[in-house]
């Protein structure tokens, strides 16, 4: 192991200004461990005075090396990884790296599977927003928020043990389809939740919305517009806020969201306060997707037909040579999808989430990029801290809601 | 702790001082606020109000390692965390203690890769290992239990 | 192919004389370094194309000529449509120029790629490693880097594992 590396003003001169060097502005570093960076970000911070003159993130200290180990894993095997990169989005890592593989392999997807993936997908996403809102309303004083949300959270964590057996890492998504079909218990589960839901965001708002040290620290502050916004690649509630309304969903739908009918939440001030609103808003429509999602949920398989690339019901292992030579196949050797490569994105809590694969023909992939949000929305921190006070770091930080293991894979 | 039994009308207490310093230790054992990926988020959830750890005198999390005694290492550790992870234990002031929380933390998990520390007790002295991926909250809460007891075991000659 | 980006991609070809692949409907343009620039100028001034989506690359080793493909996918959020533009590099210190330029937010794509694959990027303003500790040898995503696979710990070798496996000082 070696030891930490110490950084000189020489190396980041073309990052800092000249006054760096002659010892008129300070450099602080904020990082890795630090109670408000949500993880492993490391910030250095050039000061004059409580002016943030600029500001150079350093990450990668959570780089987990997921795409070279995938590589070296089969198709099946390597879903097991996704769900780790983006920790507080596990379903939707999990439905990003299926619907490319469905690509690749040219698989169609049962309307069951379909629906209870976008039941699954959004209730993920409501589960990444109350982390968000209990974490971000945390670095900026407001520590029952943190309560409020995390006792929903575990609501949310239930269903996924209910369907998959695990809380937070499910893999419950299978390219073809899903696992298992959902258990009984799961429409009544989900509706119990979605009627209890609402008022539970009527909570949180009444805690923050008016409250002045809230708005005082939100308003006006870490303001990005949408033009500038989109020259930099960022996507998601931080896109929205600054006043443009591109959602994936909606632009290019994936798994039959064109059924749903739900709006895309904006504003148009771009600050933190407008971020923390759109993200309130969308808490709502995914509740609205999730009930007529559940309303109409259709009865039928949950898996794909095509033995080739999806295994057979166990149910079939006893009575059918071929299911069973398939089954036998399938789990030792993996399937082998054609030569090329695809590209498949969705929505996720951050913004545009892509995987980008390629096959050789063989049964494990020859390249798997996860094109990450955080990665992308993370770029932006210079902008958005510069010519703002030091303390408005913290509230800039939980605003672009960064995951690290998102952003450094 | 089962003092006021003992106290009875005489307002004196007889006790060994080993027993009276393991004692103090465990029932306000101050842990690193040091949330590393996924298991940081189940440790979040056993701070928060469904499974509150503050029952067990953990309430009061510090960002800072001289403030803290106890350090729940809870996620993976890459190669350029590790000297961090380093430095910040040998900051933190004695008596200290390590609970790796999760696989990665414990042996490297599913990431067997160049990126990843197979386990961190090739950078820390690992006190206690929470199996899982992630562990529940209850599972953090039973290895938290577990160091107890183990501090609770320990020998006048240890730390004397 | 899409009614609305089979129009772009012909007049793409026609100028900048690259070869277009389709795959599941998806396009991949197929172009020498020199001419990226002027392409990326284009799609985003000609055919809104506002948005550079990701920069990653491919490592075909042992393949020597082309050895790396760098792969950018570009969106236009009007028209909902992505594009993917390919690269080929050789692999003897393979250099391509910058996108910063036309598109601000490749600045961290191509520091990763370059971190990950070895590949510079000419007039880059800022050519650092980004996710690797900055004095780390090799370029992991690169085909011929080991995985660093560590042999797991049964009960049946615990004594040779644990005797490989580094200590630590209290």
């Amino acid at each position: 192991m070696t030891d930490i590396r110490e950084v000189t003003v020489d190396e980041l001169k073309h990052l800092v200004s000249e006054r760096a060097a002659q010892g008129e502005t300070m450099l602080l570093n904020m990082g890795p461990q630090h109670p408000s960076t949500h993880g492993v970000l490391r910030l250095l911070l050039e000061l004059d005075g409580e002016i943030v003159v600029s500001c150079i993130p350093d990450i990668g200290f959570l780089h987990t090396g997921v795409e070279k180990n995938m590589e070296a894993k089969n198709y099946q095997q390597a879903e097991v990884m996704t769900d780790r990169l983006d920790y507080l989005h596990p379903i939707g890592n999990n439905l990003v790296y299926c619907m490319a593989v469905e690509k690749l392999c040219d698989l169609d997807v049962p309307p069951r599977a379909q629906a209870i993936r976008v039941i699954l997908a959004e209730l993920t996403r409501l589960g990444s927003h109350l982390i968000w809102l209990g974490t971000s309303a945390l670095d900026l004083a407001a520590m029952s928020v943190f309560l409020y949300t995390m006792r929903e959270r575990e609501k949310i964590l239930d269903i996924f043990e209910l369907v998959s057996g695990q809380r937070m890492m499910t893999t419950y998504l299978r390219p073809g389809g899903l696992w298992r079909d959902v258990p009984v218990e799961f429409e009544e589960a989900v509706y119990k939740f979605i009627d209890h839901m609402p008022s539970q965001v009527d909570e949180y708002q009444d805690l923050l919305d008016q409250n002045e040290l809230f708005i005082d620290r939100t308003k006006g502050v870490s303001v990005i517009k949408s033009e500038e916004a989109v020259r930099w690649g960022i996507t998601g509630p931080v896109l929205r806020a600054g006043g443009m309304a591109y959602d994936l969903r909606k632009a290019l739908p994936y798994s039959t969201y064109e059924q749903y009918d739900f709006d895309i939440p904006t504003r148009t001030e771009g600050d933190i306060y407008a971020r923390y609103a759109v993200r309130v808003d969308e808490m709502r429509e995914s509740l609205k997707i999730i009930r007529q999602a559940l309303n109409k949920l259709p009865l039928g398989p949950v898996r794909s037909n095509n033995r080739k690339y999806v295994p057979p019901p166990r149910s079939e292992l006893g009575v059918s040579m071929e299911a069973l030579i398939h089954h036998f196949k399938l789990w030792t050797e993996g399937f082998t999808p054609p030569v090329g490569s695809v590209y498949a994105a969705v929505e996720s809590p951050r913004g545009e989430l892509g995987v980008f694969m390629e096959s050789d023909g063989s049964a494990k992939p020859y390249r798997v990029h996860y094109r990450t949000p955080t990665f992308a929305n993370l770029q932006i921190m210079p902008l958005l801290t510069r010519g703002y006070f030091v303390a408005d770091v913290v509230a800039a930080i939980g605003s672009i809601d960064i995951v690290l293991g998102d952003a450094d894979r | 702790m089962g003092v006021e039994q003992k106290l009875g009308n005489m307002g004196v207490v007889t006790t060994r001082l080993e027993q009276l310093v393991n004692w103090s230790r465990t029932n306000a054992m101050w842990p690193m606020l040091f949330g590393l990926a996924c298991c940081a988020i189940e440790m979040m959830a056993a701070q928060a109000a469904n499974y509150d750890m503050s029952r067990f005198g953990m309430e009061l999390m510090r960002a800072s390692p001289r403030q803290s005694d106890l350090m729940i290492v809870a996620g993976r550790v890459s190669r350029k965390m590790g000297p961090v992870l380093r430095r910040l234990y040998d900051q933190m002031p004695y008596p200290k203690w390590v609970i790796a929380m999760g696989d990665c933390a414990s042996c490297g998990g599913v990431f067997n890769n160049y990126a990843i520390f197979q386990g961190v007790d090739e950078i820390v002295p690992v006190d206690v290992y929470v199996a899982g991926c992630p562990p529940r909250p209850e599972g953090l809460i039973h290895g938290v239990l577990t160091l107890h007891d183990k501090v609770n075991h320990e020998k006048l000659s240890k730390w004397a | 192919m899409d009614e609305k980006l089979s129009p772009i991609v012909t007049a793409l070809t026609e100028r900048f004389g690259c070869e277009a692949q389709e795959f599941r409907g998806e396009i991949s343009l197929i172009l020498p370094a020199e001419k990226l620039t002027g392409l990326l100028q284009s799609l985003r001034d000609e055919f809104s194309f506002e948005q550079l989506v990701d920069v990653t690359a491919v490592d075909y080793y042992p393949q020597e000529a082309p050895r790396f493909h760098v792969v950018y996918h570009v969106r236009s959020l009007s028209q909902g449509l992505v594009l993917c533009v390919r690269v080929p590099l050789d692999g003897n210190a393979p250099s391509t120029p910058t996108a910063e330029g036309v598109y601000p937010s490749a600045n961290w794509y191509e520091r990763e790629v370059f971190d990950m694959f070895g590949v510079t990027f000419t007039g880059h303003s800022d050519m650092r490693r980004i996710v690797m500790p900055a004095d780390w040898q090799g370029h992991p995503l690169r085909k011929d880097f080991p995985l660093g696979y560590e042999e797991v710990q049964f009960t049946f070798n615990f004594d040779t594992v644990t005797k490989r496996k580094p200590q630590p000082k209290e």
